[in-house]
Formats: C-alpha cells, structure tokens, sequence
C-alpha cells in the first residue's frame, strides 16, 4: 500500500502542497496530468530521492518519511531508465541482488526467472548501449523487479516505443503486476495506457491530487493523449 | 571550399513536380530580389590564415630545435650523468604528482559536480588560484607555509617550530616504528621536504591538482547523476553508487585527467626552483636541467633536453588523443 499524507514538496520556485494519496495493497494505479505538474517528483519523494517539506509517506503502513532511498524496498523505472552504460543485461538483473548480499545460486535463479517472465533471456550478455528502446525498458523493469520490492514505480516507461512494442509491454506490465501481485503506480499521458492497465486513476491538476473514475478515461482529461 | 547557388540568378524555383511557377510567391522568386550567396573563400582564408598562424609558430619553434640541434648533442647531452639523474627524478616526481592528483581530484570533482552547497562557489575560486597564480608565486607560497613559525613567536628563546620540522619528526616517529617492527627491510631515508625530493612532488602536485580537478569535474558533470539515483532505489548506499556506478562510466576522464596531471608536472618548473631548487643530483628535473644548461652557457644540451621534454609531452597527448575524450578543456 501507498499513501502519501499532505506531503509539501519545495524544490526552487517548483512547489507541490498539500497533496494526498492513497493506493490499496496489490493495485495498479494510474498516475495522469499535464507536463511539469510534478508527476515525477510525486514518484521521486516515494523513492526517497526528492525530500519532503511535510507531510508522511507511507509504504504497507510504515512511515518512511525519513527513510534513505535504499531501505525503502522501492522498485523504480525512471523516465530515461538511466541503465548501467557499464554493465551487461545481467548485471543489471544481478545488481540489487549483489548489494544484499544474495548467494550465486539465489542470483542465478532470480536472473533466470527474470529474463523468462521478460523474455530477455538471450540478451544477458549484451551490454546496455545497444538494446532497442522495448528490450532497454525490459531491462529496467526487471532490475525494478530484482530484489522483490514493496513497491513498483513507473514513470512514463511505454513513452517513445512504437505501438506494437507498446502494446507487448502493457500486456506484460499487466501479467507482471498479476502475478507478483505489486502495488503499482505507473506515470503516463497516454489514455490508451490508462484504459488498458489501470485499477485507479488518480490525477494531478494544478498542483491537486484527486482521485478520479476510470469511466472518466473515455473523456480528454487535461495533458492526456489518445496515443 | 566555396559553394554556388543550385540555380543561377533570375531563374524562377520549381516546384517538385515542376508544373506549377511558384515566381512571385517567394522572395527569392521576385525577379527584384535575385541573390547569390557569393563566394566562401574569404571566410577560409581569414580564418585559416589567423588560426593556422599559432599553428605555424608552434612548428617553426620545433624545427628551430631542431636545426640548431644534432643526434651528436642529443646524445652527448643523453649522457650526462646529471641528466640521467634528472630524467629519472622527472618521470618519478611526474608520476607520483599525477597519482596523488588523481587521488584528490576524483573525490573533490565528484562533489562539486553532483552536490551544491553553501560557499561552494569559494571553493571553486580557490581551486582556480593555481591555475591564474604566476608559478614563482606558487612556491614561494610553499616556502613560507612549511618554514612560517607555528605558535608563539614572542618566547625567549624563540620557539622556532615549523611545518617542516613538524612533518620531519613525524616521519621519522614512523621510520624508527618501521625499522623496529620489520629490521629486514630498514629505511635509511632523512625525511626532509624543503629543497629536497619531496618538494619537487608538491610544488608539481599544487598546480597539476587544479587542472585534475576541473578535468574531473567536466567528467562527471557529463555523466548522467540519474543512474546512480536509481542504483541508490536499489539498496546501495551512496559509496556504493559513487564506486559502481559513476567511477567506471568515468575512467576516459580518469586517464585524461591523468595524463594532463603528468604533463603539467613535466612542465613545472617557477614552484620547484622556489621550493625545491635546483641541486644538480638532488632536486634536478628536466625543467631545471634546462634553466641550468642555460645559465652555464651549454645551449645544445638545453636544447636536447627541451626536445626531449616535448618528445615525452607529445607521447602523453597522444594518449589522450588515443583515449578519445571529450572532457578535456
């Protein structure tokens, strides 16, 4: 579960306040509204990588307001994914894992299991600079999804893939999230995407956060494309 | 060089199809307003003939140089035995200086890329001050910060403490714990740094540092801080993204700064005159080996050497070359 609570983000002339959420446990959520709204610094503060003004953030109940980004359990796709240019597809997979300390066995098997639900398997020895713009977001999902954590956080990460990648991505963002079962939210302008994954939709006008029907996808919601 | 206009003035443009006579619809259509661009020469041959001037300067020195030189001095000078010495220390204290820079350099560049803080703009002004500083400024700096008396001078009599002396007897505490623990591997080493070795390292490492630090700097300001972010989401600590993540994305940086840090030290020579001197076979580098071949009149052996030291700096650009950079400024 995720919940924000009247979190004041400050950051130069840029403000969010006050701003409020709530996603239940196990749901995929849908983040919309227009360019420089904020989206992205709402998804940094959960990540612990932007800091808070005031306010609570909360992950499956605990306040982890204060906490360093690396103790949060957060899985997160930034925008420009911001691969490893050093790093092969399986270190990648691997990283996270190194970090805590996992057996070779433990690695081998959850890089295994990744690349088959993503279906990178043959790309674990490529390095990261030449990987189409489908298999690089396949990669950044699955070093997401490496150590297990609480939660997914996606920004806009079906941007500037053609429509059919798109599509396999959605599908498998989709089977993912049912099948770990992850409470999800997910950045995007795009009502097709909304449509296709959404289990709430919540949406950030004019610095407010307000929750709103899916049924409200079939209208043109401001900074939203069709696409 | 130059460039003409596809079609010659006055003559109408077509369209891609060219049914339609666009004439009139365009400025360049108007038979009032028919232009040609004109010829490029002029702007290569102002541009070349002033860019091109330094470059024919730095060749007409080398092959002065060269004419006044022969192999005969190139070798007689080779075997001096002052020059061998001098050569020796030069690619020794070089070396050194260049890994110490590095070792300053790539943490201080890493934190004024990526955090900002206050009084962060003094810092980067002091960094600057040997860059603009005259060189003989610079040891003279040096001499007086190791030989300045620390603590109360006004005592009777004076107390005549200094850095120097300070450093001196620590060392020599940790040369006597040395040779006392392993006996089979004794130091015999006097630890002085003023007009010794050790000052040529520093006074080469006070100058080529800066230039480390803003190659440094460049480099990681070119290197993306989104993905050690990300690595930090991921259970790393910051030393851990700092080690994994943007010091190998930074290693070209490394070695240019590297290599800039060596050819600074090779060139120095206003600090280390000032704070080191020039002992022949004690503080000799091959700058020095230059100003003194100078000063007793042998011009052929300054001249070798000089080629010599452009020799060793050429190699050194042609690894950063190699490399392929960007970041070099």
């Amino acid at each position: 579960m995720i919940e924000l609570r009247d979190i004041t983000i400050r950051s130069g002339p840029f403000s969010l306040t006050n701003v409020g959420l709530s996603i239940p446990e196990g749901t995929y959520a849908v983040l919309m509204g227009g360019t420089g709204q904020g989206k992205t610094t709402i998804l940094e503060a959960i990540c612990g990588l932007r800091t808070v003004t005031s306010g609570r953030v909360l992950l499956n109940g605990s306040d982890i307001t204060r906490w360093k980004p690396g103790d949060r359990g957060v899985g997160y796709v930034p925008q420009d994914l911001a691969l490893f240019p050093m790093m092969t597809v399986r270190g990648h997979l691997e990283f996270a894992l190194r970090v805590r300390h996992c057996s070779k066995i433990l690695m081998r098997d959850r890089v295994a299991e990744l690349a088959h639900v993503l279906g990178i398997e043959s790309l674990l020895t490529r390095r990261v600079t030449n990987l189409s713009g489908g298999e690089a977001q396949r990669v950044a999902l699955g070093r997401a999804l490496s150590f297990r954590p609480r939660v997914l956080l996606l920004d806009e990460p079906l941007n500037a893939l053609d429509e059919a990648t798109r599509d396999r991505l959605c599908e498998l963002l989709r089977s993912v999230q049912k099948q770990s079962g992850l409470t999800t939210l997910h950045i995007t302008h795009s009502r097709v995407e909304a449509r296709a994954l959404a289990e709430k939709l919540f949406v950030l006008e004019s610095g407010q956060l307000c929750e709103q029907p899916l049924a409200s996808l079939n209208t043109p919601l401001a900074g939203s494309t069709e696409s | 060089m130059s460039t003409r206009p596809s079609e010659p003035a006055g003559v109408s443009p077509r369209t891609a199809t060219g049914s339609v006579d666009v004439r009139g619809l365009t400025p360049s259509g108007s038979p009032g307003m028919a232009h040609r661009a004109g010829s490029d020469v002029p702007f290569f041959v102002v541009m070349g003939g002033l860019g091109g001037s330094f470059v024919l300067l730095i060749v007409a020195m080398l092959a002065a140089d060269l004419a006044f030189t022969s192999p005969k001095h190139f070798v007689a000078a080779l075997r001096k035995p002052e020059i061998q010495y001098a050569i020796q220390l030069t690619l020794i204290t070089c070396t050194i200086s260049a890994l110490l820079s590095i070792c300053v350099a790539t943490p201080l560049g890493y934190l004024l890329s990526r955090f900002s803080f206050r009084g962060r703009w003094l810092i980067d002004t002091l960094i600057d001050i040997p860059v603009v500083l005259p060189p003989l400024v610079i040891g003279l700096s040096l001499l007086i910060l190791f030989h300045l008396p620390l603590g109360d001078t006004n005592l009777e009599p004076p107390d005549d403490t200094n850095l120097e002396k300070l450093i001196q007897q620590l060392l020599g505490a940790l040369i006597r714990f040395w040779n006392n623990w392993i006996p089979f591997a004794q130091c015999r080493w006097r630890p002085r740094i003023t007009y010794a070795e050790p000052a040529v390292v520093l006074a080469q490492f006070s100058v080529a540092c800066a230039f480390a630090v803003q190659t440094m700097r460049v480099t990681f300001d070119q290197i993306d801080a989104r993905a050690e972010q990300v690595a930090m989401t991921l259970g790393c600590r910051r030393s851990q993204a700092f080690l994994q993540i943007a010091l190998p994305q930074a290693w070209r940086g490394i070695i240019a700064a590297l290599t800039i840090a060596w050819a600074r030290s090779l060139g120095e020579f206003g600090p280390i005159l000032v704070f080191a001197g020039a002992t022949r076979m004690r503080t000799e580098v091959l700058s020095t080996t230059v100003f003194l071949e100078l000063s007793v009149g042998q011009l052929e052996a300054a001249v070798a050497v000089s080629l010599l030291m452009v020799l060793a700096a050429m190699a050194v650009l042609g690894v950063v070359r190699l490399v392929g950079t960007k970041v070099i400024r």
